[in-house]
């Protein structure tokens, strides 16, 4: 069964319809890249699978291991697997990251039918894989994403991804913002994650970013619809050309 | 439909009936006439035994009252008071004169055990030992009018801390209570005052010798139980010269659907190098989800920094009462002497707030400080009202005030209402404020790491309210957050 499907999308916010019938198919253990034009409609896809309020699916499925996303709440999906790590993560200030990651970790968990983590049980495992993606322990203090630096946001959802193992992770331009030093750790911390039960969506402008994330898959939008699929040569072709050859297509 | 429209939904939904601490406890009661006459206060003042200079302050306070008309607001909106329906004083029937706690009617110690107020010491001894073993609270529980209770006489005592029953001090102390009751907030203040000077059944008195450190905290504990009865506490609490004391107040009534009256006055008086903590949560019955019911709060707390070098510190989380009125304020008369203001306030249903602060400077390089977090729900108003002057003779007075308002959902209101008065060009008086409402991006993005609408919201309400938290004694801290949860409880999926 595939992990994640999406069949012939159609998604309208107010009056606009932003995706016009899309499909994308994704397997446990594959890597796909989604790259296109700014307001092709990846960011829309990716809070549509995630259950963002505000859009209305007006046709098509999106099924989760075979079981219907849309009628999920989005905490449900989350506790599920489904991971979103934001193109503009948001700051909640007077909350410590350490905190919130904790009753968010604990809330996904109870979800799931599983104990909850006491704080020293919790703290030991944030340690850890802080500690394996380079982050300094200070700010798992800090606010959430509070006076962060762009490049600190995007280590933060790394570093959130890593903490929640989830089955589907779906990366929204996680490259924007980082240097290339801490594009190679992010990149290395997601590489660490691959498994062959796990999948990941890697939403990006930049071919680079998938030297360091190999895909298997390369996927190229355009005005709300997935226009080329093919391998990772793909992204290199587009590096080249860019999108306009793309832009009659769709 | 949209997380912020849902949270909207939910607030309309909500009953307030889950107010927890809305049972009422049967017993019987000894109560004044109904309605308010010179023989009301007389019957108050006979019940009480006191001495006859007493009975002629309240009457003068009475007299006076007579001659008042009762305030209107701009943002408060409430049926009249018939101020002859009430009662104005109701004590639980002894069933003998009590000496121990032992001999207290089983049914009120239920009943502050049901509220998680532990008033016998054993119990609190057992109850709130602390990993340090050192954090110990004494009570004073006030049921209606009376106090049933106060906890840990002895070791205060030997501490050379007075406190006690207001009543009590009236006659053991009558030398302190003379000089001191109405040095703050004098009978003539203001409507509500007023009143409470005439009929004011109980309430804590507490004075600190100089020098000394209350070796633990503080607390009154306020249950509103007989119905149609006011409440009209009084508390007076003195620092002397460098002492310290902590003092705590938590506030419940059951549910009803009529209103009830709550009228208090507060008067803290700080001498040289003399510290006052006073902190409230307070969480009278709120209404019901039509607005029916609740507690009017009018209450009247002042504090007055007399001497030199001298502070006191209010800090206050509002989650009851269907309409609160109240300003916590400080006389800052001593040179040197600083006014601290830390406020919480949520008002959700149809709650009406409008709370605040005076700070007024009296002396010579007095500083405040206000942070006041607003947080509106529902169909609810939430004003902030405060008031900072600066005397001529203040130089070198200065102010923070920072007003933060927090809106969930687009049917309520916040305002904020700041007046600055300077008499004379040194003194500095900064103000910011900010409104914001929950923002849609925010709470998906909580959900989206598995919290529920709920915790997502009460994650962040705690966050926008941390830096007023961190003011409250640790076990008031655990207590507010949990407070803040349930009033904002179904203000969301
Ligand atoms: N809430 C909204 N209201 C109206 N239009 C919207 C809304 N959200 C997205 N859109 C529109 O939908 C289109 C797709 O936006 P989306 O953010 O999904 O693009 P994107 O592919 O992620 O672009 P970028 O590469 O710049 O991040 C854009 O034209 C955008 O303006
Ligand atoms: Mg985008």
């Amino acid at each position: 069964m595939s992990l994640l499907e999406v069949k012939n999308l159609k998604v309208r916010v107010e009056d606009n319809e932003i995706l016009h019938g899309l499909t994308l198919t994704v397997n446990p253990g594959e890597v796909h890249a989604i790259m296109g034009p700014n307001g092709s409609g990846k960011s829309t896809l990716s809070h549509v699978i995630a259950g963002k309020p505000g859009y209305e699916v007006t046709d098509g499925q999106i099924l989760f291991r075979g079981e219907d996303l849309l009628e999920m709440e989005p905490d449900e999906r989350a506790a599920k697997g489904v991971f979103l790590a934001f193109q503009y993560p948001v700051e909640i200030p007077g909350v410590t990251t350490w905190n919130f990651l904790h009753t968010a970790l604990n809330a996904q968990r109870k979800a799931r039918g599983e104990s909850q983590l006491t704080s020293p049980e919790f703290l030991k495992k944030v340690r850890a894989v802080a500690k394996s993606l380079n982050i300094p322990q200070d700010m798992l203090k800090r606010g959430v994403n509070v006076g962060f630096s762009g490049g600190e946001k995007k280590r933060n959802e790394i570093l959130q991804m890593a903490l929640f193992e989830p089955a589907v992770c779906i990366l929204d331009e996680m490259d924007s913002g980082l240097d290339i030093d801490a594009l190679r750790i992010a990149a290395d911390g997601v590489n660490a994650l691959r498994s062959p039960e796990r999948a990941m969506v890697v939403i990006t402008h930049y071919q680079r970013l998938l030297n360091y994330i190999v895909p298997d898959f390369v996927h190229v939008m355009s005005k709300g619809r997935v226009v080329k699929s093919g391998g990772k040569d793909l992204a290199l072709e587009l590096e080249a050309s860019g999108y306009t050859q793309f832009e009659d297509a769709a | 439909m949209p997380a912020v429209q849902e949270t909207v939904e939910r607030v309309r939904r909500i009953d307030v009936d889950q107010y927890r601490y809305g049972f009422e406890t049967l017993i019987e009661s000894d109560k004044a006439p109904k309605g308010l006459s010179e023989d009301t206060v007389r019957f108050i003042s006979a019940k009480k035994n006191e001495p006859a200079w007493m009975l002629e302050w309240r009457l003068e306070a009475y007299r006076r009252w007579l001659t008042m008309t009762e305030p209107t607001w701009a943002r408060v909106n409430y049926p009249k008071i018939d101020y002859q329906e009430l009662y104005y004083y109701s004590a639980p029937k002894p069933k003998k004169q009590i000496g121990s706690l032992d001999e207290i009617d089983p049914e009120i110690l239920k009943t502050y055990e049901k509220l998680g107020i532990p008033l016998r010491e054993v119990e609190v001894l057992e109850g709130v030992v602390k990993p340090e073993g050192e954090r110990r609270i004494a009570v004073d529980a006030v049921f209606d009018s009376v106090s049933v209770a106060t906890t840990f006489q002895k070791e205060l005592k030997a501490a050379g801390v007075i406190f006690m029953p207001i009543s009590e001090a009236i006659r053991e102390h009558p030398e302190l209570v003379k000089q001191y009751l109405g040095s703050v907030v004098p009978t003539s203040d203001n409507y509500f005052a007023t009143l409470n000077s005439a009929v004011f059944s109980d309430g804590s008195f507490v004075y600190v010798p100089p020098g000394v450190r209350c070796p633990m905290e503080l607390s009154t504990y306020f249950r509103i139980n007989e119905r149609n009865t006011g409440q009209f506490e009084r508390t007076l609490i003195i620092a002397d010269k460098g002492s310290y004391v902590s003092y705590l107040e938590g506030c419940t009534a059951p549910q009803r659907d009529e209103n009830q009256l709550h009228a208090a006055v507060v008067e803290l008086v700080a001498l040289d190098d003399a510290e006052i903590k006073y902190s409230t949560v307070q969480n009278w019955y709120p209404g019901n989800s039509e607005g029916l019911g609740g507690i009017y709060n009018f209450v009247t707390k002042r504090g007055d920094c007399r001497g030199n070098h001298s502070k006191i510190s209010w800090t206050q989380v509002e989650t009851g009462s269907a309409i609160t009125w109240k300003y916590p304020s400080c006389i800052l008369r001593g040179d040197n002497s600083r006014g601290e203001f830390y406020s919480i306030a949520i008002s959700n249903g149809h709650q009406q707030v409008d709370s605040g602060t005076k700070m007024l400077h009296l002396g010579k390089n007095t500083t405040s400080r206000i942070i006041s977090k607003g947080i509106a729900a529902g169909v609810s108003q939430n004003t902030y009202r405060g008031l900072v002057t600066a005397h001529r003779k203040a130089t070198g007075a200065r102010n923070f005030t920072a007003c933060d308002s927090l809106l969930i959902g687009d049917k309520c209101g916040a305002h904020t209402v700041p007046y600055v008065e300077a008499k004379n060009s040194s003194a500095t008086f900064e103000h910011e404020a900010t409104t914001s409402k929950i923002s849609e991006d925010v709470l998906f993005y909580c959900v989206q790491r598995g919290l529920s609408q709920e915790e997502a919201v009460g994650l962040v309400v705690n966050g926008f309210v941390k830096d007023v938290l961190q003011q409250l004694p640790m076990e008031f801290a655990v207590e507010a957050q949990k407070l803040i949860s349930i009033s904002l409880e179904g203000s969301v999926g």
